[in-house]
Formats: structure tokens, sequence, C-alpha cells
């Protein structure tokens, strides 16, 4: 059986990081599997976790009274999925859905943090790893605010 | 990728009649058109024709189905207008003129030997699809077929058989993207360039064809670029503001080339410092 450091090992996120740093990491990880329609949180609960994709799809959605939930977007393997944990009120801002079984890797965010404050040069290299995603979803919502398929005339 | 040289009656309308119709999405209609003399008509993936709405008018409009000698040739249609409105009201047996084939064509010889990454937006998926039908039925000129195909919801999804279809085919890979769905939907949710970020291809060896209202083709060629993709192998379908379709009326003009003429396929380095200028 694959150990949680092999398999966090092979996650994109982690690629390229340091020993000292992957083993500060690892040692607040744990695996965790969701069926399908399972909802691994809930807009406005404590973001105490944040998670690494490794197989399975997730979707971010939204709750509407009287009407289905509208998806704002479907994470897959190799995706990071939770950045809530990072900011004060550290509260998640949308449901994150499994929509097949998906296996994942939990991460305790309140233990994460903790490191961040105690090695800054750890939280440093891990701030770089989150911003470049965080940045490429910031730049896909605003794609999806334009309506970039209308056509012109 | 030179310009075609217009037959000496291209202005001159040929007659045809629609002997299919089929509603592909809201505004969306697709109409398979036969000549009443002569044809079919011979097209390559990517060129346009002028069709013209009897006593409304003509537009630019790509080909979705190159003609063969058991096919007609199909359009599909956005209506935004008067002229394209009154080509989606039309039913099987009217008829409608057309002059054409005009433009080039998709660099599909280029593409030997390439990986092909296929990225259509919206009805940008129209142009691209005898493009794909091409490299299915010479899938051993290529390597990876990739087909990236993005759309604000489902509702606007065109082509749903050939989605269909191509998803079951092994010969490609087919990643369809929306931008906002509910649960019923079951596929992915993002904007398209989220599926450049998935792709793992070799920038050195990969042709990328892009089709799609210009601002998505902006961003989708800002997605490649990043991913290290030459912009010499991006090629982009300008289609804008064609009229006379035979390089006269300067309508279509686009810096120093003219789009009916010269594209309306072009390689990305070639245009690239227009694709940002607001007003031209």
């Amino acid at each position: 059986m694959e150990k949680l450091d092999q398999i966090i090992s092979k996650h994109p996120f982690t690629k390229g990081m340091k020993a000292d740093h992957f083993q500060t990491i690892a040692g607040c990880g744990r695996n965790v599997v969701f069926n399908a329609g399972d909802y691994i949180f809930h807009e406005g609960e404590a973001a105490d976790h944040f998670y690494l994709l490794r197989h399975g799809r997730v979707a971010l959605e939204v709750s509407v009274p009287g009407r289905a939930a509208i998806q704002i977007q479907t994470l897959e393997e190799g995706d990071i999925v939770g950045a809530s944990w990072l900011v004060p009120p550290y509260r998640w801002a949308w449901d994150a859905q499994a929509l097949e079984t998906t296996r994942l890797v939990e991460f305790d965010a309140v233990c994460m943090r903790e490191k961040c404050d105690a090695d800054h040069d750890f939280g440093y290299e891990l701030m770089k790893r989150f911003a470049p995603a965080l940045g490429r979803r910031l730049q896909a919502a605003r794609l999806q605010l334009l309506n970039i398929y209308e056509t012109a005339d | 990728m030179s310009g075609s040289i217009p037959e000496k009656n291209s202005l001159i309308p040929k007659i045809c009649r629609v002997v299919g119709r089929r509603v592909e999405a809201e505004n969306v209609v697709t109409l398979c058109l036969e000549p009443e003399t002569g044809g079919p008509w011979q097209s390559a993936p990517g060129q346009f024709n002028m069709l013209y709405a009897f006593g409304v008018g003509e537009v630019p409009v790509s080909v979705s189905q190159c003609a063969s000698d058991n096919e007609p040739i199909w359009h599909t249609v956005r209506a935004v207008g008067p002229v394209s409105a009154a080509l989606c009201r039309l039913q099987v047996g009217s008829t409608l003129g057309m002059r054409g084939p005009f433009g080039n064509a998709w660099p599909l010889d280029v593409a030997e030997k390439k990986d092909v990454l296929v990225v259509a937006g919206g009805l940008g998926l129209a142009p691209m699809r005898p493009v794909i039908q091409h490299l299915l039925t010479r899938r051993e000129f290529y390597g990876r077929v990739v087909v990236l195909y993005g759309c604000r919801s489902r509702e606007a999804i065109i082509f749903d058989e050939d989605l269909a279809a191509w998803a079951q085919n092994d010969d490609l890979e087919l990643l369809v993207t929306v931008d906002r769905a509910d649960q019923a939907w079951g596929g992915r949710v993002g904007a398209i360039t989220t599926l450049i970020d998935s792709q793992t291809f070799d920038p050195q060896s990969v042709l990328a064809m892009v089709c799609g209202p210009s601002l998505m083709m902006r961003f989708v060629v800002a997605a490649l670029t990043g991913a290290s993709c030459p912009e010499s192998s991006i090629f982009v379908s300008m289609e804008r503001n064609m009229k006379c379709a035979i390089g006269q009326c300067g309508r279509c003009q686009y810096g120093p080339h003219f789009v009916c003429r010269d594209g309306p396929i072009f390689r990305y380095d070639k245009i690239g410092s227009l694709f940002r200028i607001a007003d031209i």
C-alpha cells in the first residue's frame, strides 16, 4: 500500500518542494474519500482544512433557495481544493461537492497556519504555491463574468 | 496560407435549396443546402460562403460541413441581425442565394505529424467541425488530437450528436466546459483557459487552431503562449465585418490585411500586434 508521503509527493502542488518543507506539510495530512454527492464542506462553516485532489472531481457550488445549486467551477486531479483557510475569517465561501468517488489528501489548516507563523520560510513557500493557483482561478472567474463567447455582431 | 483567388462570377449568387434544417441551440440553426443547378460546391475546412436571404441581405457564414458527393453543404447560423435571423427562419424547401467559397483554409497540411490542439468557443465550433472530421478521417497523419470546447452554458452547446460521438472516440481527446451550470450538467465548469492549463502537450510539436469570438481567442492565445506554445504554431480565425468577400470593399480591413481575401485564418505571429488594438 502506498504511503501518505508517496501520495503527497506525486501531487503537482508539492513538486520541487524542499525536503524539510515537505515533511512539515506531510505531517499535517491524511487520506480521505468522498462518495458521489457527498459534501466536502459547506459555505459558512469553519475553513479548518484544505485538500489536494488525487482522483475524482469536485464542484464548487452556491446553493439557491428553491432551485438547483449553481456550479461555479469543477476541480480535477492535481487541483487544490479550498483556499478560505488562508485568510480571516477562515470560513468557506462555497459548498464543495464530490461529483464522483473522490480521493483527496486533507490537511489540518489550523496546524498549517501555526507552522506558517512559526516558520516564515515555510509559510512563504506555501503562499508561492497557492498564489498561482488562486491567480488562475481569479482570472478564470473574470472570464466567466465577461461572457467571452458572445459575438460582437 | 495565401488567400484564395475568387472566380470571375464570384459576385453572382447561385440559387440553392434548404434540404435539411436543425435547431442547434437558441437562435442557432444549421441549414443543409444543395444547389439548384450544378455542384456540389467544393470547399476546404475554414472557408466561408456569402449567404443571401432574398430581399433582406447577405452575410458571411463559415462552412460547418464541406459538401461531398453524398452530403450537402452545411452552414450553421446564429440569429444576431436581420439577415442572419431571416436565414434562421428558412425552412426545408426554401431557397437562398450563395456565393463562394471564399477565404483560406485551416493549415491541415502544416499540422501533419504534429499534435493538433483545436480550441473552439461557442459558435466557433461550427468552422472547426470540418477540421475535426478531416483529422479523424486522416487520423494516421497526425499526433495527438485534442479538442477543447467552451460555451456559456449547457443550453448554448451546439452539435450535441457530434460531441457525444467524439467523446466515445479514442482517436481524439475531447474536453468540454461551460461557464455556468446547475447540478444536472455533470460536466466541467470553468473558463476555457483552465482546459489549456490542464493540458500537457509538447509546445514544440503542437499546432493550435483557435476559433471563437475575438475576446475568447485573445485569452486563449494568452494561455497558449503562457504554456510556451510558439506564436508561429497558433492559428486563429478572424471572421469579422466581411461584406464583398473578394477584398474590394475594405470593410473587413484588419491593419494591412483584408480578412476576406487574406484570411479568415491567420497565423498568430502575423497579426498578434493587432490583436489588442481596440479601435481596429
